[in-house]
């Protein structure tokens, strides 16, 4: 048993009820978090986790002010910093389940070397990064993730800088656990949650998410019953990676090292690639995949083992007690060179 | 003795009683001055001084040899009588090489003993430290100063030169011949350095043997040598009994806050990222594990006060340092530990600046920063060690006052104190305050701004507690409920309260000492650092007949009750800052005093003798 599985107990049996707070909901009517929140409120009961232990905690934007709204232990923070709190929170209480919300400008602009280091740590923890493409608190200026030539009120003729795949910069950091999911699609938000509140380790979630007041629709492609079918792609390990309406089934296969994308019934299944959530190499190549010319991966990217931060940290300590007894401070202030005075 | 040094000559020498001795021992950064000053303290300890040091060294990690800038020097004063600065001008200097000379000369009171190490005035380093001719041919050098021309190289390789070390390593232990002769001109027992050396080199015999022989042949060199006419003892000083160590800045608080985790049962969590001169808690801290000590190496300043905010949510005891340039970077943080009403303990060891400023001096600037250094009203606790062993108390008391009142506290150390050292007679712990810390758990009327009604704070709840779950954050919060609050007058209300939380911090601080009559001319105003140039300065002001008192401030915010009151005794004011003058504009703000500031802004202590001269010169103005 590792450390932070120490104290686990035996949950209640909540119903989602449990888990909606007393406060008022305060996003836009009709923005996508609204979608989210209620899938969590749901998964909960099912995670098997006494309420008391659960902790959400978050940074600053519209999707930041998720804890209020969840019965359970939450500190909403400040600016980008979640990932550093909850891992210092962990460090102090490993026996406590993590949830960090955050969004595309928190977790990957003025957050991202926060996020950066928390992925390549493998701290337990569950990140759900909210990917609207926009600031939404601050009323509408693009993000990180915003398209290169975005026209929002910070870039009237358009933006400049090219967007970063959430997905691949967490496989890049080193993410041991990479997933995608979609605000409109609560069942495979429910089945995602799941899987990565369940892993040892950081569990990244990119939640595409939609913000109906700056930017509406910008997950359209996927949203849109015609164009989702033609795009996306569901990941699921150990199957081969097929998309597409039933009449034109196409498959990513691997030409070289570039994926291509073929009518299904041209290839000999034997070439058909099938998707392995413990191959880290294959995912980095899935994550940057899109629409048009690719379909759109949504499920777990990877999956993988490594050796957990706070782990680690807590078997140094509990090594040093076990070996030499826990400390003692009236020893310490007398130990080295002293000399007595009379 | 020795078995390489010729035997004493016979004659005696004289031996002369000394008060105290100022010594520093200066050369380049690769010839182990740090070392030789340090053991040479160890020694002074030994015979039952009282001392005080001042390590000064280059920022360059390995600073270009010969250079001016690389020079690396360790001061110390030793004395049978209170010591509490590391003097001001020299007694003895030992120069290892020329630039060591050029840069250090000044400081050495004329007719002080000046050591060279001969061999290092060769052309390349007289030309590197700019000389351009040799400075110890100049016969005014001698008729100045006690000049003693010694070939320190030649004589540490004679003394080993049938060890099987390279020409190197017979070099490099040549600084414990400097130490080896100090030690002798001085009376310094040898013992301290002898054991030092076979622990230190246990794994190489070879070395240990070379270090011990070339330390005792500096000795036998003082003892036998025809140029030191006389040697000097510094009887061992009235000290309070007990069993003392050595202490330096950055230990002390690093174990005064391990004293707090052990006396209040919790795991202590530490964020930091490495910076110069806070790095060193961070490295004695990692060593303490089973204290249940967590060092997180955070991926920036941000990062580190956020984790140990995390872990102060946790419950545990989060803790942050670092100097100036990351304290500025942690403000948000500090602001939100404010408003979330958690025990956060950030500690600044304060260095020269602005920005990089100059990274391994001191200064006491950040005073202005760390009251009111945040965005808004976000009052903080402010404490301030006044010695390298009071760093300890103040780390406690920081983390007891953190917990106790559900506030972030803000300890102010700098470069001098972090890395100087005093001997420290060890407390008994036992006798230290107790920190008590009361999770909640009681469902019953629970709210997360429920108010304690003596110190406002509210209650600290460990996650994992069932049935009370809630929710904090950095918006503002109706008071009790802690419920998101726009309200004007709730706002108001809070601002007010998390002031009041704080002023009310005033009830633990205990009577002000007074150095000196109760009412007079002139009161001195201390605060940091300072306390050792301050108290003697004015210990010389009263042995000359001067109505001078001083106190020294170890709360800056909220500043003692009886501050105000103590103030008004005194005819006139007087504030010795290493800055512009911060702590005078608080005084003056706050208690419409006409104090007057002295400041001088560089990196270094200030001089005793100058506080001294700003003494007399503000009596001397006196109508
Ligand atoms: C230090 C700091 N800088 C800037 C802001 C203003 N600000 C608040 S939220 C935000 C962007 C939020 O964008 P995102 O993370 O994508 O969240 P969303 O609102 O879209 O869910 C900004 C710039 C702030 N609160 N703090
Ligand atoms: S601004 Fe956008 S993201 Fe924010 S609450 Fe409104 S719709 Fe949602
Ligand atoms: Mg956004």
């Amino acid at each position: 048993m590792s450390p932070s599985e120490a104290g686990a107990k035996e949950a209640p049996k909540y119903t989602k009820k449990d888990f909606e707070s007393d406060q008022d909901v305060r996003w836009c009517p009709g923005c996508g978090d609204y979608a989210i929140l209620s899938a969590l409120q749901k998964t909960m009961p099912d995670l098997g986790i006494p309420k008391e232990n659960i902790v959400f905690i978050s940074g600053i934007g519209c999707s930041s002010r998720f804890p209020y709204y969840m019965n359970t232990y939450g500190f909403h923070t400040i600016h980008g910093r979640a990932p550093a709190i909850a891992t210092g929170l962990r460090v102090a209480r490993p026996e406590l389940k993590i949830f960090v919300v955050t969004g595309d400008g928190d977790g990957l602009s003025i957050g991202g070397n926060h996020m950066l280091h928390v992925l390549r740590r493998n701290v337990n923890l569950t990140i759900l990064l909210f990917n609207n493409r926009i600031y939404g608190l601050t009323k509408g200026q693009y993000s990180p993730t915003s398209e290169l030539g975005k026209v929002t009120k910070s870039t009237p003729v358009g933006s400049a800088d090219r967007p970063v795949n959430p997905l691949s910069f967490a496989l890049g950091c080193g993410a041991t656990f990479v997933a995608r999911t979609v605000d409109r699609n609560i069942p495979h938000m429910d089945e995602m949650l799941k899987r990565a509140a369940a892993h040892k380790g950081t569990g990244f979630i990119e939640i595409l998410q939609n913000c109906n007041v700056y930017n509406d629709l910008a997950w359209n492609v996927i949203y849109d019953r015609e164009s989702k079918v033609q795009h996306e792609l569901r990941l699921e390990h150990g199957k081969p990676l097929l998309f597409g309406p039933p009449d034109d089934r196409r498959a990513l296969i691997m030409r070289g090292v570039t994926p291509k994308v073929v009518r299904a019934k041209d290839v000999p299944e034997s070439t058909l690639w099938i998707h392995d959530e413990t191959n880290v190499n294959a995912a980095k190549l899935l994550a940057d995949l899109f629409a048009p010319d690719f379909p759109i991966p949504v499920g777990v990217l990877t999956a993988v083992e490594a050796p957990v931060y706070e782990d680690l940290i807590l078997q140094q300590e509990q090594k040093a007690i076990s070996e030499r007894g826990p400390g003692d401070i009236a020893k310490l202030l007398t130990s080295g060179d002293t000399w007595k005075i009379s | 003795m020795g078995q390489i040094a010729t035997p004493a000559t016979g004659a005696e020498k004289s031996r002369k009683a000394l008060d105290r001795a100022v010594i520093r021992f200066a050369g380049d950064s690769g010839d182990g001055m740090q070392l030789t000053g340090e053991q040479f303290t160890t020694e002074s300890a030994w015979a039952g001084n009282d001392l005080a040091t001042l390590p000064n060294f280059p920022a360059e990690i390995r600073a270009p040899a010969g250079t001016l800038f690389g020079v690396s020097s360790f001061q110390l004063q030793f004395g049978s009588q209170r010591v509490y600065t590391p003097g001001d001008r020299l007694d003895c200097l030992v120069a290892m090489n020329p630039a060591a000379l050029k840069v250090h000369l000044r400081d050495l009171k004329t007719g002080g003993l000046l050591i060279v190490n001969t061999p290092a005035f060769d052309k390349r380093n007289l030309d590197k430290a700019g000389y351009a001719t040799n400075p110890l041919d100049d016969p005014t050098l001698a008729e100045r100063y006690r000049l003693h021309k010694v070939d320190m190289t030649g004589l540490t390789h004679e003394a080993i030169k049938d060890l099987p070390l390279n020409t190197k390593e017979k070099d490099r232990t040549k600084n414990f011949f400097a130490l080896g002769l100090v030690s002798w001109i001085y009376t310094r027992p040898l013992e301290p350095t002898l054991d030092w050396i076979k622990k230190r080199f246990a794994k190489n015999k070879d070395i240990a043997e070379a270090n011990t022989r070339v330390l005792k042949a500096g000795h036998a060199f003082g003892e036998t040598a025809e140029i030191f006419g006389e040697h000097y003892a510094v009887e061992p000083a009235e000290m309070a009994p007990g069993l003392y160590r050595a202490m330096t800045g950055n230990r002390a608080l690093a174990w005064g806050l391990i004293a707090a985790a052990q006396r209040s049962k919790l795991p202590l969590v530490y964020g930091a990222y490495p910076i110069t001169p806070a790095s060193d808690i961070l490295h004695e801290l990692a060593l303490h594990k089973r204290f249940r000590v967590r060092t997180i190496q955070a991926e920036d300043e941000i990062a580190a006060v956020t984790a140990a905010i995390g872990a102060s949510f946790g419950g545990a005891i989060g803790v942050t340092a670092s100097s100036g340039p990351g304290i500025a970077l942690k403000s948000e943080g500090i602001g939100l530990a404010v408003t979330a009403e958690l025990p956060l303990v950030v500690l600044n060891i304060q260095r020269a600046g602005p920005s990089t400023g100059m990274p391994t001096k001191t200064e006491q600037a950040d005073l202005m920063q760390a009251l009111y250094g945040r965005n808004s009203e976000a009052p903080v606790v402010v404490l301030a060690p006044a010695t390298p062993g009071d760093c300890f108390y103040i780390a406690y008391e920081a983390v007891r006052l953190a917990a106790k009142y559900m506030v972030p506290v803000l300890v102010l150390s700098d470069g001098f104190l972090a890395n100087g050292s005093e001997p420290w007679l060890i407390p008994d712990v036992t006798t230290l305050p107790p920190i008590e810390i009361q999770f909640r758990t009681e469902r019953e009327g629970f709210f997360p701004y429920l108010r304690d009604s003596a110190t406002l704070a509210r209650p600290w709840v460990r996650p994992g507690t069932p049935g009370l779950e809630h929710r904090i954050g950095g918006i503002e919060k109706q008071d009790v409920t802690g419920n998101i609050s726009y309200d004007p007058d709730n706002h108001d209300h809070m601002v007010r309260t998390r002031a009041e939380k704080v002023r009310r911090v005033a009830q633990e601080i205990p009577p002000t000492s007074i150095n000196g009559p109760a009412t007079g001319d002139l009161l001195v105003v201390g605060w940091g650092g300072t306390y050792g140039s301050i108290t003697a300065a004015v210990e010389q002001a009263q042995t000359a007949g001067k109505s001078v008192a001083s106190i020294h401030l170890r709360h800056l915010n909220p500043l003692p009750p009886d501050l105000g009151h103590i103030l008004r005794e005194y005819r006139k004011v007087l504030v010795p800052e290493i800055n512009s003058g911060q702590l005078v504009r608080v005084l003056r703000a706050e208690y419409l005093v006409d104090a007057v500031g002295f400041n001088r802004v560089r990196g270094l202590p200030l001089p005793s003798e100058e506080i001294y001269e700003a003494i007399n010169q503000l009596l001397g103005s006196t109508p």
